[in-house]
């Protein structure tokens, strides 16, 4: 695959090697220094860093406003969006409000349901799912049009990716299901948090025979526990989580005082193991509000030093 | 049919206690079987309010009647005749009916007595479940015969999302996931080819979107 954007993830990618992002959710108001100093702690250790879109449904910082504060330091943005809060008219909008700052990686996601956040009473909208949004955004990037058919003056250049989650149910269709993602025109995949590692290389194998590994960069994501308490709770809280016992156990075995070190343990051995799979292009590293983990996770996975690419 | 649930009778209350003569008017259709405003529920409706007419020393009529239907000009005009004695009618028929009532008696003021939910069915006594969302636009062939929009809390056409766990939605364990039913429908049929294919964007204009909504049968049209 070459590259087809102005997008660094995508140039180095595209040139063979494993490409890293990390994320930066926006805070609970508007001071940027907040902003800037978290994605300073990512600076260098990561290709792009992803910006949330209001993820669990909490009001925050906007994603397109915190990817231009990242973008004015140099940083390169994936502006997450997401098609709970916006329809279509909103959506092309702000692809090109993005693309007005060179914003050049975009993520498409459904967004959890708004049942979670702090305004549970609010509409939803899904004008359009994440797939649609994926084919949206390829048809304003390769046609040039909007979805209304007119042209529209410098179109986006934009990588566009959206998510997989190897471990919802029902596991039999979510091969089919990123076949039409990338159909849609899904360029990257990054994937929700691996725990699971033999279902998750089930789920490459089985992408790779239907030749799709071939089609779209995946970037498998992983998060590092800080605690066997957050081990527990993802596993048995957060929707479409799959940690195995044996993970948790590992984690509660561990004396309290360790338990961060272990879980960054875990992360970088599961980047380890999953470099060997040539169907992985990549990682996507979310270290939920520990953002200072970052840089020695990349260098224990042997990730860095970042390629340079012009 | 459409499924509605009946109004705390604190808020019923709270619209008729200045009136003195009050009609509560019942629906024999869907209402009658989601139980919520037949002839059953116009009954103790009628009998509450009269019981909190009395016990406020008040000297008010709380009067009953069920209609074949309120969403018909034809059974509707049968109260015509008695209209003029009330100063409020308390209808509990579905939304529509509600408001058809109002339009055609302008002058008495009109109050809801149900919440109207949604079209659904019975699963079983006491269990009514939503089905449609009338977007006026049917997808069910591509689906297996059931509808994203109406049972996917987040409408997808290209599901299930990352949250669908054992079948069920991530907004409640009770809830199921609207895409497994599809593709256990599908398998069961032998048509998982239609799930291969992206479902495109689809023209909500003929949903709430595109305005308050009209069909127009000019080939019945007396």
């Amino acid at each position: 695959m070459s590259a087809k954007t102005p997008s660094k993830l995508e140039k180095i990618m595209a040139a063979g090697h494993l490409g890293v992002t990390s994320e930066c959710g926006p805070p609970r108001g508007s001071d940027p220094d907040t902003i800037r100093e978290k994605a300073e702690l990512l600076r260098g250790y990561v290709d792009a860093v992803n910006v949330t879109d209001n993820q669990t449904s909490v009001v925050r910082t906007s994603s397109l406003a915190t990817c231009i504060h990242l973008k004015l330091m140099g940083i390169e943005p994936v502006l997450q969006m997401v098609t709970r809060d916006r329809n279509r008219i909103a959506l092309q909008s702000d692809i090109l409000g993005a693309a007005s700052f060179d914003i050049f990686n975009l993520l498409c996601l459904s967004g959890d349901h708004q049942s979670f956040g702090d305004n549970p009473q609010g509409q939803n909208v899904h004008d359009l799912d994440s797939m649609q949004l994926v084919w949206t955004a390829r048809k304003m990037r390769d046609e040039g049009k909007f979805l209304g058919g007119a042209d529209i003056k410098r179109p986006p250049q934009m990588f566009v990716g959206a998510a997989a989650n190897p471990f919802a149910d029902p596991f039999e269709i979510r091969v089919p299901r990123l076949a039409k993602k990338i159909e849609a025109g899904a360029e990257f995949i990054q994937t929700q948090c691996i725990y699971n590692l033999d279902k998750f290389e089930l789920w490459v194998k089985q992408a790779q025979d239907r030749g799709l590994t071939e089609k779209t960069y995946i970037m498998a994501g992983v998060t590092p526990f800080k605690s066997a308490g957050m081990a527990k709770y993802m596993k048995n809280r957060v929707p479409g989580m799959d940690v195995p016992d044996d993970v948790v156990k590992r984690m509660s075995d561990t004396p309290k005082e360790k338990q961060a070190e272990e879980g960054v343990n875990i992360c970088i051995e599961t980047i380890q193991r999953l470099k060997e799979l040539d169907g992985v292009k990549g990682f996507h590293i979310m270290a939920i509000e520990w953002e200072e983990m970052v840089p020695d996770i990349v260098k224990r996975a042997g990730l860095y030093p970042r390629p340079e690419i012009d | 049919m459409i499924v509605a649930d009946k109004k705390p009778v604190e808020e019923i209350i709270e619209y008729v206690k200045d009136h003195s003569k009050i009609l509560v008017l019942g629906c024999n259709e869907c209402v009658t079987v989601c139980e919520a405003g037949g002839k059953k529920e116009v009954g103790i409706l009628a009998s509450t309010l009269r019981m909190y007419f009395a016990n406020q020393g008040r000297d008010a009529a709380v009067d009953e009647r069920t209609l074949e239907r309120q969403c018909d000009h034809e059974y509707l005009e049968e109260i015509r005749d008695i209209a003029d004695q009330y100063d409020a009618i308390v209808s509990i028929a579905c939304g529509v009916g509600i408001q058809f009532t109002a339009e055609k008696y302008l002058s008495i003021p009109v109050y809801p007595g149900v919440n109207t939910c949604f079209l659904g069915v019975t699963e079983q006594r006491g269990l009514w479940t939503e089905r449609c969302q009338a977007c006026g636009n049917c997808i069910l062939a591509y689906t297996g015969g059931i509808c994203p929009v109406s049972r996917c809390a987040k409408r997808i056409l290209n599901g299930p999302c990352g949250g669908s766990s054992k079948g069920t939605c991530e907004i409640s364990k009770d809830l199921d996931c609207a895409w497994q039913l599809i593709i256990d429908r599908l398998k069961a049929i032998d048509r998982l080819d239609l799930y291969e294919k992206m479902f495109p964007i689809k023209d909500w204009s003929t949903d709430r979107a595109g305005g308050p909504r009209k069909v127009v049968r000019e080939d019945v049209q007396i």
